[in-house]
Protein backbone atom coordinates (compact mmCIF):
# COMPACT_ATOMS: atom_id res chain seq x y z
CA UNK A 1 0.00 0.00 0.00
CA UNK A 2 1.29 3.43 -0.95
CA UNK A 3 0.53 6.06 2.50
CA UNK A 4 1.13 9.54 2.13
CA UNK A 5 1.10 11.58 5.01
CA UNK A 6 1.11 15.39 4.51
CA UNK A 7 3.39 17.31 7.23
CA UNK A 8 3.59 21.14 8.63
CA UNK A 9 6.23 22.21 10.76
CA UNK A 10 4.77 24.37 13.44
CA UNK A 11 5.53 26.51 16.46
CA UNK A 12 6.30 24.32 19.65
CA UNK A 13 3.02 24.25 21.29
CA UNK A 14 4.86 25.85 24.74
CA UNK A 15 6.16 28.86 22.68
CA UNK A 16 4.70 32.58 23.27
CA UNK A 17 3.85 34.11 19.95
CA UNK A 18 5.40 37.70 19.75
CA UNK A 19 5.09 39.93 16.62
CA UNK A 20 8.06 41.80 14.65
CA UNK A 21 7.64 44.07 11.82
CA UNK A 22 3.69 42.61 11.09
CA UNK A 23 4.75 39.26 11.04
CA UNK A 24 5.17 36.46 13.83
CA UNK A 25 8.44 36.36 15.48
CA UNK A 26 10.34 33.34 14.65
CA UNK A 27 13.45 34.68 16.52
CA UNK A 28 14.57 31.38 18.77
CA UNK A 29 11.61 29.95 18.41
CA UNK A 30 11.48 25.79 19.22
CA UNK A 31 9.59 23.96 16.30
CA UNK A 32 7.85 20.69 16.13
CA UNK A 33 5.55 18.30 13.76
CA UNK A 34 2.18 19.76 13.64
CA UNK A 35 0.84 17.51 16.73
CA UNK A 36 -2.01 16.05 14.78
CA UNK A 37 0.44 15.60 11.69
CA UNK A 38 1.82 13.18 14.12
CA UNK A 39 -1.02 11.01 14.37
CA UNK A 40 -1.25 11.05 11.00
CA UNK A 41 2.46 9.59 10.98
CA UNK A 42 2.16 7.62 13.75
CA UNK A 43 -1.12 5.66 11.94
CA UNK A 44 0.70 5.54 8.49
CA UNK A 45 3.45 2.95 9.99
CA UNK A 46 0.63 1.27 11.79
CA UNK A 47 -0.83 0.77 8.34
CA UNK A 48 2.32 -0.78 6.19
CA UNK A 49 2.97 -2.53 9.28
CA UNK A 50 -0.34 -4.11 8.81
CA UNK A 51 -0.76 -3.85 5.35
CA UNK A 52 2.99 -3.95 3.89
CA UNK A 53 4.15 -0.95 1.31
CA UNK A 54 5.92 2.45 2.40
CA UNK A 55 5.17 5.58 4.18
CA UNK A 56 5.60 8.64 2.16
CA UNK A 57 5.79 11.85 3.94
CA UNK A 58 5.51 15.53 2.29
CA UNK A 59 6.02 19.00 3.38
CA UNK A 60 5.31 22.38 1.74
CA UNK A 61 7.97 25.31 3.36
CA UNK A 62 11.36 26.02 3.39
CA UNK A 63 14.90 24.19 3.78
CA UNK A 64 13.90 24.33 7.44
CA UNK A 65 11.27 21.76 7.31
CA UNK A 66 13.82 19.29 6.90
CA UNK A 67 14.53 18.92 10.78
CA UNK A 68 10.40 17.79 11.10
CA UNK A 69 10.73 15.43 8.59
CA UNK A 70 13.84 13.57 9.95
CA UNK A 71 12.00 13.25 12.23
CA UNK A 72 8.97 11.22 10.87
CA UNK A 73 11.52 9.71 8.99
CA UNK A 74 13.32 8.44 12.33
CA UNK A 75 9.78 7.43 13.83
CA UNK A 76 9.42 4.93 10.78
CA UNK A 77 8.60 6.94 7.47
CA UNK A 78 10.33 5.51 4.52
CA UNK A 79 10.83 8.50 2.94
CA UNK A 80 10.28 12.53 2.64
CA UNK A 81 9.60 14.95 0.20
CA UNK A 82 10.06 18.67 1.02
CA UNK A 83 9.11 21.21 -1.87
CA UNK A 84 10.96 24.17 -1.09
CA UNK A 85 8.96 27.51 -1.92
CA UNK A 86 10.85 29.52 -0.11
CA UNK A 87 12.53 31.38 -3.25
CA UNK A 88 9.25 31.42 -5.63
CA UNK A 89 6.04 31.77 -3.43
CA UNK A 90 6.11 35.33 -2.05
CA UNK A 91 2.63 34.74 -0.53
CA UNK A 92 0.93 31.37 0.19
CA UNK A 93 -2.60 29.88 1.82
CA UNK A 94 -4.22 26.56 1.90
CA UNK A 95 -5.04 26.94 -1.86
CA UNK A 96 -1.02 27.42 -2.46
CA UNK A 97 -0.58 23.85 -0.45
CA UNK A 98 -3.16 22.32 -1.97
CA UNK A 99 -2.10 23.29 -5.19
CA UNK A 100 1.27 22.06 -4.99
CA UNK A 101 0.88 18.48 -2.88
CA UNK A 102 -1.75 18.05 -5.19
CA UNK A 103 0.16 18.55 -8.11
CA UNK A 104 2.90 15.95 -6.99
CA UNK A 105 0.58 13.10 -5.67
CA UNK A 106 -1.69 13.11 -9.10
CA UNK A 107 1.95 11.55 -10.94
CA UNK A 108 2.14 8.81 -7.76
CA UNK A 109 0.46 5.35 -7.31
CA UNK A 110 -1.59 6.32 -4.30
CA UNK A 111 -4.14 4.11 -2.23
CA UNK A 112 -4.10 6.17 1.19
CA UNK A 113 -3.13 10.24 2.25
CA UNK A 114 -2.84 10.80 6.07
CA UNK A 115 -3.44 14.59 6.99
CA UNK A 116 -3.83 16.07 10.42
CA UNK A 117 -7.07 17.42 11.16
CA UNK A 118 -5.89 20.93 11.62
CA UNK A 119 -2.78 22.88 11.89
CA UNK A 120 -2.37 24.22 15.55
CA UNK A 121 -0.82 27.64 13.71
CA UNK A 122 -3.07 28.86 10.68
CA UNK A 123 -5.81 26.92 12.11
CA UNK A 124 -8.00 26.18 9.41
CA UNK A 125 -8.08 22.62 8.25
CA UNK A 126 -8.16 23.00 4.67
CA UNK A 127 -5.55 21.55 2.76
CA UNK A 128 -6.34 17.96 3.46
CA UNK A 129 -10.15 18.21 2.08
CA UNK A 130 -8.59 20.76 -0.75
CA UNK A 131 -6.49 18.03 -1.66
CA UNK A 132 -8.77 15.31 -1.92
CA UNK A 133 -11.16 17.49 -3.99
CA UNK A 134 -7.99 18.37 -6.33
CA UNK A 135 -7.27 14.47 -6.72
CA UNK A 136 -11.09 13.58 -7.03
CA UNK A 137 -10.92 11.08 -4.18
CA UNK A 138 -13.39 10.39 -1.02
CA UNK A 139 -11.93 11.90 2.16
CA UNK A 140 -12.83 11.70 5.64
CA UNK A 141 -11.99 14.78 8.38
CA UNK A 142 -11.38 14.30 12.49
CA UNK A 143 -11.21 10.31 12.33
CA UNK A 144 -10.27 8.62 15.52
CA UNK A 145 -9.92 4.83 14.19
CA UNK A 146 -8.99 3.40 10.97
CA UNK A 147 -9.68 -0.41 9.47
CA UNK A 148 -8.42 -1.38 5.71
CA UNK A 149 -9.13 -4.34 4.24
CA UNK A 150 -8.52 -4.43 0.68
CA UNK A 151 -9.69 -1.62 -0.73
CA UNK A 152 -12.44 -1.20 1.71
CA UNK A 153 -11.98 1.23 4.57
CA UNK A 154 -13.87 1.42 7.67
CA UNK A 155 -13.47 4.82 9.49
CA UNK A 156 -14.97 5.96 12.87
CA UNK A 157 -15.63 10.13 12.43
CA UNK A 158 -15.73 12.23 15.37
CA UNK A 159 -18.53 14.39 14.59
CA UNK A 160 -18.55 17.39 17.81
CA UNK A 161 -18.34 14.27 20.52
CA UNK A 162 -20.61 11.86 18.93
CA UNK A 163 -19.32 9.16 16.14
CA UNK A 164 -19.56 8.38 13.12
CA UNK A 165 -18.96 4.88 11.56
CA UNK A 166 -17.94 5.49 7.68
CA UNK A 167 -17.41 2.99 4.97
CA UNK A 168 -15.51 3.64 1.75
CA UNK A 169 -13.17 2.62 -0.39
CA UNK A 170 -9.68 3.66 -1.39
CA UNK A 171 -7.68 5.68 -2.53
CA UNK A 172 -8.80 7.92 0.22
CA UNK A 173 -7.68 10.60 2.16
CA UNK A 174 -8.22 10.97 6.01
CA UNK A 175 -7.36 13.29 8.79
CA UNK A 176 -6.54 12.68 11.75
CA UNK A 177 -7.96 13.29 14.98
CA UNK A 178 -6.93 13.24 18.52
CA UNK A 179 -7.36 10.23 20.37
CA UNK A 180 -6.55 8.21 16.56
CA UNK A 181 -3.23 6.40 18.50
CA UNK A 182 -0.34 7.20 20.45
CA UNK A 183 2.37 8.46 18.21
CA UNK A 184 5.91 6.78 19.36
CA UNK A 185 8.98 8.53 19.82
CA UNK A 186 12.01 8.10 17.17
CA UNK A 187 14.14 5.59 19.06
CA UNK A 188 18.00 5.93 18.71
CA UNK A 189 18.45 3.28 15.81
CA UNK A 190 15.37 5.06 14.28
CA UNK A 191 17.29 8.40 14.06
CA UNK A 192 20.63 7.22 12.81
CA UNK A 193 18.75 5.32 10.00
CA UNK A 194 16.56 8.32 9.17
CA UNK A 195 19.72 10.17 8.33
CA UNK A 196 20.08 7.53 5.33
CA UNK A 197 16.82 7.69 4.19
CA UNK A 198 16.32 9.23 0.67
CA UNK A 199 14.63 12.75 1.30
CA UNK A 200 13.72 14.27 -2.17
CA UNK A 201 13.52 18.00 -2.05
CA UNK A 202 11.66 19.58 -4.84
CA UNK A 203 10.95 23.29 -6.30
CA UNK A 204 8.07 24.58 -8.20
CA UNK A 205 10.06 23.63 -11.64
CA UNK A 206 10.21 20.21 -10.98
CA UNK A 207 6.52 19.97 -10.37
CA UNK A 208 5.22 21.77 -13.62
CA UNK A 209 4.37 24.87 -11.73
CA UNK A 210 4.72 28.62 -12.27
CA UNK A 211 3.90 30.89 -9.42
CA UNK A 212 0.99 31.99 -10.60
CA UNK A 213 -0.40 28.57 -10.88
CA UNK A 214 -0.34 28.77 -6.68
CA UNK A 215 -1.02 32.34 -6.10
CA UNK A 216 -2.89 32.54 -3.10
CA UNK A 217 -6.72 33.77 -3.16
CA UNK A 218 -6.66 35.35 0.20
CA UNK A 219 -4.34 37.65 2.06
CA UNK A 220 -3.43 38.69 5.31
CA UNK A 221 -3.49 42.54 5.96
CA UNK A 222 -2.71 42.55 9.71
CA UNK A 223 -1.83 40.47 12.64
CA UNK A 224 -1.79 41.19 15.87
CA UNK A 225 -2.15 40.01 19.63
CA UNK A 226 -5.06 40.03 21.62
CA UNK A 227 -5.22 42.39 24.64
CA UNK A 228 -3.43 41.07 27.69
CA UNK A 229 -5.59 40.03 29.94
CA UNK A 230 -5.51 41.47 33.55
CA UNK A 231 -6.00 39.41 36.73
CA UNK A 232 -8.77 39.66 38.32
CA UNK A 233 -10.28 39.61 41.76
CA UNK A 234 -9.58 36.77 43.95
CA UNK A 235 -12.15 36.36 46.48
CA UNK A 236 -11.77 36.03 50.06
CA UNK A 237 -13.46 35.38 53.25
CA UNK A 238 -15.75 32.20 54.30
CA UNK A 239 -16.14 30.12 51.50
CA UNK A 240 -19.82 30.39 51.85
CA UNK A 241 -20.08 34.04 51.66
CA UNK A 242 -17.05 33.91 48.37
CA UNK A 243 -19.45 31.47 46.53
CA UNK A 244 -22.50 33.95 47.59
CA UNK A 245 -20.46 37.07 45.91
CA UNK A 246 -19.31 35.23 42.99
CA UNK A 247 -23.20 34.62 41.97
CA UNK A 248 -23.72 38.06 42.57
CA UNK A 249 -21.28 38.83 40.65
CA UNK A 250 -21.58 36.89 37.43
CA UNK A 251 -25.51 37.95 37.55
CA UNK A 252 -25.07 42.00 38.14
CA UNK A 253 -21.85 43.01 37.18
CA UNK A 254 -20.67 40.10 34.41
CA UNK A 255 -24.28 39.71 33.40
CA UNK A 256 -23.42 36.27 32.33
CA UNK A 257 -25.87 34.58 34.12
CA UNK B 1 -20.98 47.07 -3.50
CA UNK B 2 -24.12 44.88 -3.21
CA UNK B 3 -23.61 41.24 -3.29
CA UNK B 4 -26.01 38.14 -3.26
CA UNK B 5 -24.88 36.10 -0.58
CA UNK B 6 -25.99 32.30 -0.07
CA UNK B 7 -25.59 31.10 3.70
CA UNK B 8 -25.68 27.25 4.74
CA UNK B 9 -28.88 26.96 8.03
CA UNK B 10 -27.44 23.38 9.28
CA UNK B 11 -29.67 21.47 10.91
CA UNK B 12 -29.04 19.71 13.66
CA UNK B 13 -32.08 17.07 15.48
CA UNK B 14 -34.75 18.85 13.44
CA UNK B 15 -33.70 22.35 14.35
CA UNK B 16 -31.75 25.21 13.36
CA UNK B 17 -28.45 25.83 14.99
CA UNK B 18 -27.96 28.93 16.51
CA UNK B 19 -24.54 29.22 14.37
CA UNK B 20 -26.60 29.63 11.63
CA UNK B 21 -28.71 31.97 12.32
CA UNK B 22 -25.00 34.30 13.29
CA UNK B 23 -23.94 33.18 9.79
CA UNK B 24 -27.45 35.40 8.49
CA UNK B 25 -25.79 38.20 10.37
CA UNK B 26 -22.26 37.69 8.43
CA UNK B 27 -24.15 37.29 5.25
CA UNK B 28 -25.89 40.45 5.70
CA UNK B 29 -22.41 42.31 6.71
CA UNK B 30 -20.95 40.89 3.32
CA UNK B 31 -24.21 41.38 0.89
CA UNK B 32 -23.74 45.15 1.63
CA UNK B 33 -27.28 45.59 1.04
CA UNK B 34 -27.78 43.10 -1.86
CA UNK B 35 -29.77 39.65 -1.22
CA UNK B 36 -28.87 37.34 1.17
CA UNK B 37 -30.29 33.60 0.22
CA UNK B 38 -30.60 30.91 3.20
CA UNK B 39 -29.57 26.73 1.56
CA UNK B 40 -31.42 24.44 3.35
CA UNK B 41 -29.91 21.20 2.83
CA UNK B 42 -31.54 17.45 4.30
CA UNK B 43 -33.97 14.97 3.85
CA UNK B 44 -37.08 16.95 4.88
CA UNK B 45 -36.10 20.41 6.08
CA UNK B 46 -38.42 22.92 4.28
CA UNK B 47 -40.40 23.71 7.05
CA UNK B 48 -37.34 25.36 8.68
CA UNK B 49 -37.24 28.07 5.54
CA UNK B 50 -39.31 30.71 7.61
CA UNK B 51 -36.94 30.67 10.13
CA UNK B 52 -34.01 31.39 8.03
CA UNK B 53 -36.35 34.95 6.84
CA UNK B 54 -37.27 35.55 10.36
CA UNK B 55 -33.45 36.07 11.03
CA UNK B 56 -32.45 37.66 8.13
CA UNK B 57 -32.79 36.00 4.49
CA UNK B 58 -34.37 37.59 2.08
CA UNK B 59 -35.23 33.97 0.72
CA UNK B 60 -34.50 30.33 0.52
CA UNK B 61 -34.10 27.57 -1.27
CA UNK B 62 -34.39 24.03 0.12
CA UNK B 63 -32.61 21.26 -1.73
CA UNK B 64 -34.34 17.83 -0.18
CA UNK B 65 -33.60 13.91 -0.87
CA UNK B 66 -33.43 10.87 0.92
CA UNK B 67 -30.02 10.92 0.66
CA UNK B 68 -28.93 14.37 2.04
CA UNK B 69 -30.87 12.48 5.69
CA UNK B 70 -27.22 12.73 7.02
CA UNK B 71 -24.22 14.89 6.41
CA UNK B 72 -21.61 13.65 3.91
CA UNK B 73 -19.08 15.36 1.56
CA UNK B 74 -20.45 14.15 -1.50
CA UNK B 75 -23.81 14.37 -1.24
CA UNK B 76 -24.15 18.16 0.76
CA UNK B 77 -21.61 19.02 -2.01
CA UNK B 78 -23.93 18.10 -5.06
CA UNK B 79 -26.63 20.13 -3.21
CA UNK B 80 -24.48 22.96 -2.53
CA UNK B 81 -23.04 22.88 -5.85
CA UNK B 82 -26.17 23.14 -7.71
CA UNK B 83 -27.79 25.90 -5.75
CA UNK B 84 -24.44 28.07 -6.15
CA UNK B 85 -24.87 27.23 -9.98
CA UNK B 86 -28.00 28.18 -9.82
CA UNK B 87 -28.02 31.70 -8.22
CA UNK B 88 -24.12 32.78 -8.89
CA UNK B 89 -23.74 33.90 -5.50
CA UNK B 90 -20.58 36.76 -4.41
CA UNK B 91 -20.45 35.26 -1.07
CA UNK B 92 -21.30 32.01 0.74
CA UNK B 93 -20.90 31.73 4.77
CA UNK B 94 -21.25 28.03 6.32
CA UNK B 95 -20.90 27.99 10.39
CA UNK B 96 -17.60 26.59 11.63
CA UNK B 97 -18.70 23.75 12.78
CA UNK B 98 -17.81 19.53 11.97
CA UNK B 99 -20.07 19.72 8.87
CA UNK B 100 -18.70 23.46 7.90
CA UNK B 101 -15.33 22.64 8.15
CA UNK B 102 -15.36 19.21 6.33
CA UNK B 103 -17.58 20.87 3.55
CA UNK B 104 -16.35 24.36 2.87
CA UNK B 105 -12.46 23.65 1.98
CA UNK B 106 -14.04 21.16 -0.61
CA UNK B 107 -16.66 23.79 -2.21
CA UNK B 108 -13.67 26.42 -2.30
CA UNK B 109 -11.92 23.74 -4.41
CA UNK B 110 -14.54 22.85 -6.85
CA UNK B 111 -15.23 26.91 -7.02
CA UNK B 112 -11.12 27.66 -7.32
CA UNK B 113 -11.99 30.27 -4.36
CA UNK B 114 -10.11 31.32 -1.68
CA UNK B 115 -11.38 30.27 2.21
CA UNK B 116 -11.30 32.02 5.04
CA UNK B 117 -12.14 29.72 8.19
CA UNK B 118 -13.69 30.08 11.45
CA UNK B 119 -14.05 34.04 11.01
CA UNK B 120 -14.67 35.40 14.21
CA UNK B 121 -15.66 39.00 13.42
CA UNK B 122 -16.28 40.82 10.03
CA UNK B 123 -16.46 44.35 8.54
CA UNK B 124 -16.34 46.15 5.48
CA UNK B 125 -13.20 48.68 5.12
CA UNK B 126 -11.92 50.21 2.13
CA UNK B 127 -14.19 48.40 -0.22
CA UNK B 128 -13.09 45.14 1.19
CA UNK B 129 -14.39 42.24 3.17
CA UNK B 130 -11.88 41.95 6.02
CA UNK B 131 -12.32 39.17 8.56
CA UNK B 132 -10.67 38.71 12.14
CA UNK B 133 -9.95 35.00 12.86
CA UNK B 134 -7.37 33.48 15.56
CA UNK B 135 -4.21 31.75 15.00
CA UNK B 136 -2.32 29.99 16.84
CA UNK B 137 -5.24 28.97 19.26
CA UNK B 138 -5.82 32.41 20.02
CA UNK B 139 -2.73 33.47 20.81
CA UNK B 140 -3.06 35.86 17.92
CA UNK B 141 -5.57 37.32 15.37
CA UNK B 142 -4.91 38.37 11.80
CA UNK B 143 -7.27 40.22 9.59
CA UNK B 144 -7.72 38.99 6.00
CA UNK B 145 -9.63 39.24 2.92
CA UNK B 146 -10.56 37.53 -0.12
CA UNK B 147 -8.75 38.16 -3.49
CA UNK B 148 -9.94 35.84 -5.62
CA UNK B 149 -12.71 34.19 -6.03
CA UNK B 150 -16.29 33.80 -3.89
CA UNK B 151 -15.72 35.55 -0.94
CA UNK B 152 -16.40 32.34 1.13
CA UNK B 153 -15.92 32.66 4.76
CA UNK B 154 -16.79 29.97 8.24
CA UNK B 155 -17.92 31.58 10.99
CA UNK B 156 -16.80 30.60 14.73
CA UNK B 157 -19.92 29.97 16.91
CA UNK B 158 -20.31 32.83 19.63
CA UNK B 159 -18.85 35.71 17.91
CA UNK B 160 -20.88 37.31 15.36
CA UNK B 161 -24.08 38.57 17.04
CA UNK B 162 -27.00 37.38 15.29
CA UNK B 163 -29.92 39.15 14.00
CA UNK B 164 -32.77 39.97 16.67
CA UNK B 165 -35.92 37.65 15.26
CA UNK B 166 -38.59 39.08 13.51
CA UNK B 167 -41.78 37.22 13.19
CA UNK B 168 -43.07 40.14 10.77
CA UNK B 169 -41.16 39.13 7.93
CA UNK B 170 -41.93 36.30 5.86
CA UNK B 171 -40.53 35.27 1.97
CA UNK B 172 -39.74 33.11 -0.38
CA UNK B 173 -38.95 29.21 0.06
CA UNK B 174 -38.25 27.64 -3.13
CA UNK B 175 -37.49 23.90 -3.78
CA UNK B 176 -34.48 22.83 -6.01
CA UNK B 177 -34.06 19.24 -7.35
CA UNK B 178 -30.91 18.15 -7.36
CA UNK B 179 -30.10 14.31 -8.47
CA UNK B 180 -27.75 13.04 -5.34
CA UNK B 181 -25.79 10.46 -6.32
CA UNK B 182 -22.83 7.88 -6.31
CA UNK B 183 -22.04 8.78 -2.57
CA UNK B 184 -18.52 7.13 -1.94
CA UNK B 185 -18.59 7.60 1.74
CA UNK B 186 -21.68 5.58 3.59
CA UNK B 187 -22.71 6.40 7.12
CA UNK B 188 -23.25 2.86 8.55
CA UNK B 189 -23.93 3.89 12.54
CA UNK B 190 -23.74 7.11 14.45
CA UNK B 191 -22.71 6.66 18.03
CA UNK B 192 -24.42 9.09 20.27
CA UNK B 193 -21.45 10.45 23.04
CA UNK B 194 -21.64 13.88 23.55
CA UNK B 195 -23.68 15.52 26.15
CA UNK B 196 -27.57 15.72 25.91
CA UNK B 197 -28.30 19.05 24.34
CA UNK B 198 -25.28 21.66 24.16
CA UNK B 199 -22.29 21.36 21.83
CA UNK B 200 -19.02 22.48 23.66
CA UNK B 201 -17.62 25.07 20.79
CA UNK B 202 -21.53 26.26 20.81
CA UNK B 203 -22.01 26.97 24.34
CA UNK B 204 -22.64 29.82 26.44
CA UNK B 205 -21.56 28.55 29.50
CA UNK B 206 -18.50 25.55 29.98
CA UNK B 207 -17.32 24.73 33.38
CA UNK B 208 -13.73 22.40 32.27
CA UNK B 209 -12.20 20.35 34.86
CA UNK B 210 -8.16 19.62 35.03
CA UNK B 211 -6.36 17.01 36.84
CA UNK B 212 -7.93 18.01 40.09
CA UNK B 213 -11.32 16.64 39.02
CA UNK B 214 -9.06 13.20 40.30
CA UNK B 215 -11.79 10.40 38.41
CA UNK B 216 -14.23 9.98 36.18
CA UNK B 217 -16.47 10.45 38.83
CA UNK B 218 -15.18 13.57 40.02
CA UNK B 219 -16.68 15.44 36.75
CA UNK B 220 -20.18 14.64 38.48
CA UNK B 221 -20.52 17.58 40.43
CA UNK B 222 -19.37 19.42 37.25
CA UNK B 223 -21.92 17.84 34.99
CA UNK B 224 -24.64 19.01 37.67
CA UNK B 225 -23.23 22.62 37.50
CA UNK B 226 -23.32 22.63 33.71
CA UNK B 227 -26.92 21.23 33.62
CA UNK B 228 -28.35 24.05 35.56
CA UNK B 229 -26.63 27.05 34.18
CA UNK B 230 -27.71 25.33 30.35
CA UNK B 231 -23.70 24.56 29.88
CA UNK B 232 -21.10 22.10 28.38
CA UNK B 233 -18.24 20.22 30.16
CA UNK B 234 -15.07 20.77 28.76
CA UNK B 235 -11.68 19.18 30.45
CA UNK B 236 -7.94 19.69 30.06
CA UNK B 237 -5.25 17.82 28.53
CA UNK B 238 -4.13 16.63 31.92
CA UNK B 239 -7.83 15.07 32.41
CA UNK B 240 -7.96 13.93 29.63
CA UNK B 241 -4.50 11.74 29.48
CA UNK B 242 -5.43 10.56 32.73
CA UNK B 243 -9.03 9.32 31.18
CA UNK B 244 -11.23 11.06 33.30
CA UNK B 245 -12.94 11.83 30.66
CA UNK B 246 -12.94 11.45 26.63
CA UNK B 247 -10.58 13.53 24.17
CA UNK B 248 -13.59 15.31 22.54
CA UNK B 249 -13.97 17.59 25.72
CA UNK B 250 -10.31 18.61 25.34
CA UNK B 251 -10.08 22.36 25.61
CA UNK B 252 -6.27 24.10 24.39
CA UNK B 253 -4.36 24.39 21.46
CA UNK B 254 -4.90 20.72 20.96
CA UNK B 255 -8.63 20.14 21.12
CA UNK B 256 -10.95 22.69 21.04
CA UNK B 257 -11.01 25.99 21.17
CA UNK B 258 -14.66 27.77 22.94
CA UNK B 259 -15.02 30.84 23.70
CA UNK B 260 -18.29 30.81 25.83
CA UNK B 261 -19.36 33.92 27.66
CA UNK B 262 -18.68 31.85 30.86
CA UNK B 263 -16.23 29.35 31.36
CA UNK B 264 -15.55 27.63 34.82
CA UNK B 265 -12.48 26.65 34.97
CA UNK B 266 -11.97 23.51 37.85
CA UNK B 267 -8.40 22.19 38.92
CA UNK B 268 -6.85 23.43 35.88
CA UNK B 269 -3.72 24.92 36.40
CA UNK B 270 -3.47 27.14 33.37
CA UNK B 271 -0.78 25.57 30.51
CA UNK B 272 -0.31 27.83 27.92
CA UNK B 273 -1.32 25.25 25.75
CA UNK B 274 -4.89 25.23 27.95
CA UNK B 275 -5.30 29.04 28.38
CA UNK B 276 -4.97 29.00 23.91
CA UNK B 277 -7.95 27.57 24.15
CA UNK B 278 -10.04 29.61 26.23
CA UNK B 279 -8.31 32.45 27.08
CA UNK B 280 -10.73 34.83 24.76
CA UNK B 281 -14.16 33.57 26.63
CA UNK B 282 -15.87 36.67 28.25
CA UNK B 283 -15.77 35.52 31.77
CA UNK B 284 -13.78 33.36 33.37
CA UNK B 285 -13.97 31.88 36.71
CA UNK B 286 -11.40 29.88 38.17
CA UNK B 287 -11.77 27.46 40.79
CA UNK B 288 -8.07 25.83 42.00
CA UNK B 289 -6.60 25.23 45.53
CA UNK B 290 -3.16 26.21 44.25
CA UNK B 291 -3.01 30.09 45.05
CA UNK B 292 -0.03 30.75 42.61
CA UNK B 293 -2.03 28.36 39.68
CA UNK B 294 -1.27 30.10 36.44
CA UNK B 295 -5.09 30.36 35.36
CA UNK B 296 -5.68 32.83 38.33
CA UNK B 297 -3.38 34.87 35.61
CA UNK B 298 -6.48 34.68 33.02
CA UNK B 299 -9.17 34.53 35.52
CA UNK B 300 -11.42 37.80 35.64
CA UNK B 301 -12.62 36.08 39.06
CA UNK B 302 -11.39 33.45 41.33
CA UNK B 303 -12.15 31.20 44.63
CA UNK B 304 -8.91 29.19 45.81
CA UNK B 305 -10.53 26.32 47.59
CA UNK B 306 -11.38 22.56 47.14
CA UNK B 307 -13.55 22.48 43.48
CA UNK B 308 -15.46 19.38 45.46
CA UNK B 309 -16.40 22.18 47.98
CA UNK B 310 -16.89 24.77 45.98
CA UNK B 311 -18.75 23.60 42.85
CA UNK B 312 -21.70 21.93 45.01
CA UNK B 313 -22.22 24.86 46.69
CA UNK B 314 -22.32 26.72 43.32
CA UNK B 315 -24.88 24.88 42.29
CA UNK B 316 -26.88 25.51 45.14
CA UNK B 317 -26.48 29.62 44.77
CA UNK B 318 -27.26 28.92 40.96
CA UNK B 319 -30.32 27.38 41.44
CA UNK B 320 -31.81 29.66 44.10
CA UNK B 321 -30.82 32.36 41.30
CA UNK B 322 -32.54 30.82 38.42
CA UNK B 323 -35.75 29.93 41.12
CA UNK B 324 -35.77 33.86 42.01
CA UNK B 325 -35.27 34.66 38.39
Amino acid sequence: MNIYVLLKRTFDTEEKITIAGGKINEDGAEFIINPYDEYAVEEAIQMRDAHGGEVTVISVGSEESEKQLRTALAMGADKAVLVNIEDDVEASDQYTTAKIIAQYLKDQEVDLIIAGNVAIDGGSGQVGPRVAELLEIPYVTTITKLEIQGTKATVVRDVEGDSEVIETCLPLLVTAQQGLNEPRYPSLPGIMKAKKKPLEQLELDDLDLEEDDVEAKTKTIEIYLPPKKEAGKVLAGDLNDQVKELVTLLHTEAKVV
Amino acid sequence: MARKVLVLGEVRDGALRNVSFEALSAGKTIAEGGEVVGVLVGESVSALGQELIQHGANRVVVVEHAELAQYTSDGYSQALLAVIEEEKPEGLVFGHTALGKDLSPRIAGKLNSGLISDATAIEVAGGNVVFTRPIYSGKAFEKKIVTDGVIFATIRPNNIAALQKDESLSGEVNSLTVDIKDLRTIIKEVVRKASEGVDLSEAKVVIAGGRGVKSEEGFEPLKELATVLGGAVGASRGACDAEYCDYSLQIGQTGKVVTPDLYIACGISGAIQHLAGMSNSKVIVAINKDPEANIFKVADYGIVGDLFEVIPLLTEEFKKLKINA
